[in-house]
């Protein structure tokens, strides 16, 4: 490093200038590149794994807290939470039961019209490593990576529904990229009527774009991932629409989702592997094998993302729910429309996959 | 003169600072993460110079980038816009009295939050929400015990 002290103060301070220049210019240059092109892409994971050990030490105190917390609880704690799950454990196998035979039929029926079948899923537990990254982008860093087979692309969800994808896998870290991250956007439906829809992320928030005035949405409605597009899989709770207000043109509404899953809460989170495995055509005689993986996305798509521990709400989530998939005529008779009518039943089968 | 009678110090608390920068908040604390990295980078401006320059704070700022995943060259740039602006104020801000300081650090720190939204707001990146912009004061106010207990570390003095 080159000392500054040098004998004549102007000569030093155009010296100190010109480094500064070149400096900056370096770090604008670079920030360019990785902005705009992607070949920064390699070097750049190639770096992150380097950097590994450190977010590996910075996890550990959140780790140990939470081993702290699991070794201070008390016993009536615990009984209280034992408790608590034993009743959430009942509920969900009463509403997986009612669910197992609807697969069973919508197996069935789906045999009897030759229809595709989507693929059934399947789910890897990975916990969260806890540390924070750039606050301006919504991103998770998991604590498993390739060597235990994630891969670019996996969709993430929580008990609530989907949290975003992997984008990056290293050995052993990946980072995934929430909903709510600006670079990010998913298909949608609402589950109500089947009118698609883009949500994008907005930094802390989720946006619904381009809502068509004319179209019957509304506050409350249950959003849930659409699958085209093949990156993420139909039917999985995206969240409520909260907020519903024309957007500056007043030609289109916006609308504003509230997560269905905790994006920043909870320890663990459930990658999907999707398992592209065709059922047997007609009437399965074995229906617990495919059904068992299957329950988990069709309980989702009940939009019963509250997981309320009362009877009441149990028994309403379990009572069969009507296919409502009326072909949508509602929308669009004023606003040019740039997507074709939405398919009319079967969560879109001719799907493209990956 | 050899003042730096513990050479580790410098490397150490770079990555003590890094370290923080990552540690996990709780969601409502999260806003108010002061930049660790530049407050410590400053110190060590003030009072070792000639171990760090424009090129250490770049080559820092670029490792800081890969380390919290912000756009390589982000904080690069920051922390080298800081390393010169010091470099310059050096003589009259090393005998500042400590209050005087953060004073200084905070207006640096401020300073680093525009550039950084600039920078975003150029390429087109999410820019921080209004919250962030308390780091400054949080920063000044965390200088007088930092550059007290650094002290204390590297001349070997009990705090």
């Amino acid at each position: 490093m080159p000392s500054y002290a040098g004998s004549s103060a102007a000569r030093d301070d155009i010296a100190g200038t010109l480094r500064l220049l070149l400096f900056l210019g370096l770090a604008i240059g670079l920030m360019i590149v990785d902005n705009r092109m992607g070949w920064l892409r390699s070097i750049r994971a190639q770096g992150e794994t380097l950097v590994q050990p450190l977010w590996r030490v910075a996890g550990l105190p959140a780790k140990l807290g939470h081993s702290v917390r699991d070794e201070a609880a008390t016993r009536a704690q615990l009984t209280e939470e034992n408790r608590n799950l034993r009743n959430a454990l009942l509920i969900n196998r009463a509403r997986l039961a009612r669910l197992q035979t609807a697969a069973t039929e919508n197996a069935r029926l789906r045999g009897l019209l030759g229809v595709a079948e989507q693929g059934s899923l399947d789910v890897q537990l990975a916990p969260i490593l806890d540390i924070a990254l750039d606050p301006t982008q919504q991103r998770l860093v998991l604590d498993i990576g390739a060597n235990r087979g994630v891969t670019v692309g996996q969709a993430v969800i929580d008990a609530g529904g989907l949290m975003g994808q992997v984008v990056e896998v290293h050995p052993n870290t990946s980072i995934v990229l929430l909903l709510t991250d600006p670079d990010h956007a998913v298909p949608v439906t609402i589950a109500r009527n089947g009118i698609r829809l883009v949500a994008y992320g907005r930094g802390d928030r989720i946006e619904l774009a381009n809502v068509p005035m004319s179209s019957d949405v509304k506050v409350g409605d249950v959003v849930v991932t659409s699958g085209l597009g093949g990156r993420f899989p139909p039917g999985f709770p995206v969240g409520t629409i909260s907020k519903l207000q024309p957007n500056e043109s007043r030609a289109f509404l916006v609308g504003e989702l509230k997560p269905a899953a905790q994006l920043d809460r909870g320890r663990d989170v459930l990658l999907l592997k999707r398992v592209l495995r065709p059922l047997p055509p007609a009437a399965p005689t074995n229906p617990a094998t495919t059904d068992a993986t299957q329950a988990a996305p069709s309980q989702a798509a009940t939009g019963n993302t509250q997981s309320a521990v009362s009877a009441s709400t149990a028994a309403s989530a379990v009572g069969p729910k009507p296919a409502e998939a009326k072909p949508a005529v509602v929308q669009a008779t004023d606003t040019p429309q740039t997507q074709p009518p939405p398919a009319p039943s079967a969560p879109a089968p001719t799907e493209p996959q990956r | 003169m050899s003042r730096s009678r513990r050479p580790w110090l410098l490397p150490a608390s770079v990555l003590v600072a890094l370290l923080l920068g990552l540690l996990p908040l709780p969601q409502v604390l999260q806003p108010f993460r002061p930049y660790w990295l530049a407050i410590v980078l400053a110190y060590w401006m003030l009072e070792e110079h000639e171990r760090i320059g424009l090129g250490f704070a770049f080559f820092l700022g670029v490792f800081a980038d890969l380390v919290f995943g912000s756009l390589l060259g982000e904080q690069a740039l920051r922390l080298c816009v800081m390393t010169f602006i010091l470099q310059r104020f050096r003589p009259q801000l090393r005998f500042f009295p400590l209050p005087q300081q953060s004073l200084v650090i905070g207006g640096l720190l401020l300073n680093d939050l525009v550039i950084a939204a600039v920078a975003h707001f150029m390429l087109g990146e999410p820019v921080r929400s209004a919250i962030w912009w308390w780091t400054p004061l949080i920063g000044a106010v965390l200088w007088p015990p930092l550059f007290v207990v650094l002290d204390a570390l590297r001349l070997g003095r009990k705090i």
